[in-house]
């Protein structure tokens, strides 16, 4: 298991996850989006991050959770990600972004597969600092997935 | 690899090289009488040798120089340029082309191919020396009468006429007449003009071509007559001792292209300057505006505006400017295509005539790159299926050459590119039989010819089993319309049984910045490409409460389907009172998308959309409006299916009612 050397955390419906430090561009207040009538609730919008247009992508779907509406503390982490091979640029809605955090010497486990209420092959691995649970979660596979929801949705129609 | 790179200088001179020789030999091909393009040839090989020792290619130097010298024999008259010729010095400078990629290294493997077209290259010679074909201008035995006078200013310039007339006298029997009629009295004789011409008879085996290559210094300016001793016996016209069989009938002399698509591009001069001048003013515009921006005290709204009218003016000029120097003309795709057909006139045993027009048209350098393959798969096709074999042609009461027409024209914000052959024409029965057999549409489906062609495109429909029985090759029709439409163009199918083919390709002028008409739809914004949009009228108040089972409108007499993208888009934002319909047009198909409030005209730079949302089919791309928001680009060709579908679904609800 690899895990990463630091991390940047955020809160998502009250659980907390961290994802790669070096995979983050740059942290947005939530700017206009603009919906693509059609597409998949986990990638439904589009941003424009300086000039780029970005897809908006937003974990708390793939994760089955409640979507909590867009508050103060909302922000969007703008990420560069591997989607089947091509470096992407892509947007991940936060409710709150926490903090960058070490990882050195933080006890990590792998996802137990049961006793979860979300799909265990999501979860790369669950960190425990101080006793709290944060998850580190497999965004190329949720990519990936979603990715062929996407063209099976595509073909279904 | 550093800019400056001698090497890849070379592999671009010797990239152009190959091209000017390929479009020598294929001319040649439908005119072997032609000295002038022996010559280029004979050049061509030449300059290719010699720079290509220059720069280390020893392998390439020593293979070039066999053709050299088989293409001097021809162009000394020792041996024809013969079909078969030509066909083994094609392949050779296609052996050329790899040993330059393979650099200088070399690559024993190349070495044996190489060797193998040596050796055809020697029989092909041999078997042409036997048929000769003595051209007007060569070897004329009995002699030559030559009358020369050196240009005004040649002496000074170190032009000698003795040593040129020893070499006359080496070449034969000489009478040499000194002419000086022309020389002046001792006062006015100016000491470094040569007077004197000279009149001369050459006796021997002597070529004309002999005689001018002793004047090649001098021979642009002065004065050369030639004139063969005796006049030939019988006027042996040279035509006529042609094989028949040319198996490239003699194409349209195609216009001289611009340089090839590389990887640098030529650009003219003066749009640099332009480009140049346009940027000057606005780093002009721009200081006004900083100092705008940062004077104190109140702004003038006049002076603000004027800055931003200019700025708005240049960006329009720059855009244009820069847009002019991506543009090629078609002419560098269509030249490509000549070695092409050859190439399928001989595997199929055809003989092809290849006509071009339009080459001057220009489209965007990333349209040309990308159209190549598609164009090939299609001339292909029309080759492969369209064109009947010689027998079949003649039976069909057909000329026997089968002829492709590939041409381009601009219209509008499109440029249209044909490729249309004189072959059988596709057979509706066996697409419908095919279309049926395969649940693409109920039998017994009324449809046009151009939807039924569009059949042709379908993913796993071969066109090979449904049109003719040869076997097709290569990508299918459906990556055809896929590339074709990730260009933002379109497809269209006309075609007559027993008359031939044309397909049209509509493509959009350029990729990356299109005109758009905004509008609204529910909350979100989206645009339209202005090319499309034939005209905008507002929703009949009857219509606007109607529900979904007649989605016509008449528009002056014209029934035109229409979609509401409000139902489409799914948006729940209260519909604006007074609905607007956008009537647009693409190919054929005519459709009206009824949108909530038409916003204005609006500039676009085109983006593609993510991974996530590229399938989704209603969008083409996006872009960024002057507010910083996203828009999306509406996908008219595929909304124009959509509705035609949902057309198609009522009648035939309709017709199950009934």
């Amino acid at each position: 298991m690899i895990v990463p050397e630091r991390v940047l955390t955020f809160a998502l419906d009250g659980e907390i996850f961290a994802i790669d430090a070096q995979a983050v561009r740059e942290i947005l207040e939530v700017p206009a989006i603009t919906r693509v009538p059609g597409a998949p609730d986990f990638a439904s919008g589009l941003i424009n991050v300086r000039g780029a247009i970005v897809p908006l992508t937003d974990l708390a779907v793939a994760f089955g959770m409640v979507h909590a509406d867009h508050g103060e503390d909302t922000r969007v982490i703008v990420i560069e990600a591997e989607v089947e091979g091509e470096p992407t640029t892509i947007g991940l809605v936060a409710d709150k972004v926490l903090d960058v955090a070490a990882m050195e010497g933080v006890p990590v486990e792998e996802a137990p597969p049961v006793g979860m209420r979300w799909r265990a092959d999501f979860i790369r691995a669950i960190a425990r600092p101080q006793g709290q649970f944060v998850i580190l979660p497999d965004l190329e596979l949720i990519f990936a997935e979603s990715l062929g929801m996407a063209t099976r949705q595509e073909r279904a129609a | 690899m550093s800019e400056d790179d001698p090497v890849a200088a070379f592999r671009v001179e010797a990239g152009e090289l190959l091209d000017s020789i390929e479009a020598a030999l294929l001319d040649l091909a439908g005119d072997s009488t032609n000295t002038g393009l022996v010559d280029e040839v004979f050049r061509g090989l030449h300059t290719l040798k010699g720079s290509g020792a220059m720069f280390g290619f020893e392998a390439l130097a020593r293979f070039t120089h066999h053709c050299e010298t088989a293409f001097d024999r021809v162009r000394k008259g020792q041996a024809e340029a013969s079909q078969a010729l030509i066909g083994v010095v094609l392949s050779a400078r296609d052996h050329m082309q790899a040993l330059i990629d393979v650099g200088t290294q070399g690559d024993p493997m190349l070495e044996m191919a190489g060797e193998a077209i040596l050796s055809s290259l020697e029989k092909a010679v041999a078997n042409s020396e036997g048929m000769a074909v003595p051209r007007a201008i060569q070897t004329e035995r009995k002699g030559w009468h030559i009358s020369f006078k050196l240009p005004p200013g040649s002496m000074a310039n170190g032009t000698n006429p003795l040593p040129l007339l020893d070499e006359l006298r080496g070449l034969g029997d000489c009478r040499i007449t000194p002419r000086l009629d022309e020389v002046p009295p001792l006062a006015s004789l100016v000491p470094t003009e040569c007077y004197i011409y000279w009149d001369i008879v050459i006796e021997g085996d002597v070529t004309c071509e002999d005689i001018e290559d002793v004047f090649i210094f001098v021979i642009d300016d002065m004065d050369l007559a030639i004139t063969p001793l005796i006049e030939e016996p019988e006027s042996d016209e040279p035509v006529e001792v042609l094989p028949v069989a040319t198996v490239l009938a003699a194409p349209q002399p195609v216009a001289k292209a611009a340089p090839p698509a590389q990887e640098s591009v030529r650009v003219a001069a003066e749009r640099l300057d332009e480009l140049m001048n346009r940027v000057g003013e606005l780093v002009i515009a721009q200081s006004r505006l900083a100092q705008l921006a940062t004077s104190s005290g109140p702004v003038n709204e006049l002076t603000l505006r004027a800055v931003s009218e200019d700025i708005e003016r240049l960006s329009a000029e720059l855009r244009d400017t820069t847009m002019a120097m991506r543009m090629m003309p078609v002419g560098n795709l269509f030249g490509r295509f000549r070695r092409l057909v050859h190439d399928l006139a001989r595997e199929t045993g055809k003989t092809i005539e290849l006509v071009t027009h339009g080459e001057a048209t220009e489209v965007d350098k990333t349209v040309i790159e990308r159209l190549a393959d598609p164009m090939i798969h299609l001339i292909r096709n029309s080759c492969d299926h369209g064109l009947e074999t010689a027998d079949d042609r003649i039976a069909a009461g057909k000329p026997v050459s089968g002829s492709l027409t590939l041409s381009a024209r601009q219209a509008g914000g499109e440029v249209l590119i044909a490729i249309t052959d004189d072959g059988r024409g596709i057979d509706r029965e066996r697409v419908r039989a095919k279309a049926e057999a395969q649940g693409l549409i109920q039998p017994g489906a009324v449809l046009g010819d151009g939807e039924l062609f569009q059949m042709i495109f379908h993913p796993g429909f071969s066109t090979a089993a449904a049109i003719t029985s040869l076997s097709g090759r290569g990508v299918g029709m459906d990556v055809v319309k896929r590339s074709i439409e990730s260009l933002r163009g379109t497809i269209d199918i006309t075609s007559t049984q027993g008359v031939g083919t044309t397909m049209t390709l509509h493509l959009p002028l350029t990729l990356a910045i299109i005109e758009c008409m905004l509008v609204r739809v529910g909350e979100g914004r989206y645009a339209i490409p202005l090319s499309v949009v034939e005209e905008c009228i507002e929703l009949p108040a009857a219509e606007v409460t109607s529900t979904a089972r007649r989605n016509f409108l008449d528009v002056r007499g014209e029934l035109v389907p229409y979609l509401r993208l409000r139902d489409t888009f799914g948006t729940d934002y209260p519909a604006d009172l007074f609905q607007k319909v956008v009537i647009v047009g693409q190919g054929r198909g005519r459709v009206g998308l009824v949108v909530d409030q038409i916003i204005g005209n609006t500039q676009t730079v085109i983006k593609s959309l993510s991974r996530f949302h590229a399938g989704q089919g209603s969008f083409s791309g996006a872009t960024i409006l002057g507010d910083g928001n996203v828009a999306l680009i509406l996908d008219v060709g595929n909304l124009i299916v959509a509705a035609q579908k949902n057309q198609r679904l009522l009648g035939e609800r309709a017709g199950e009612v009934a």
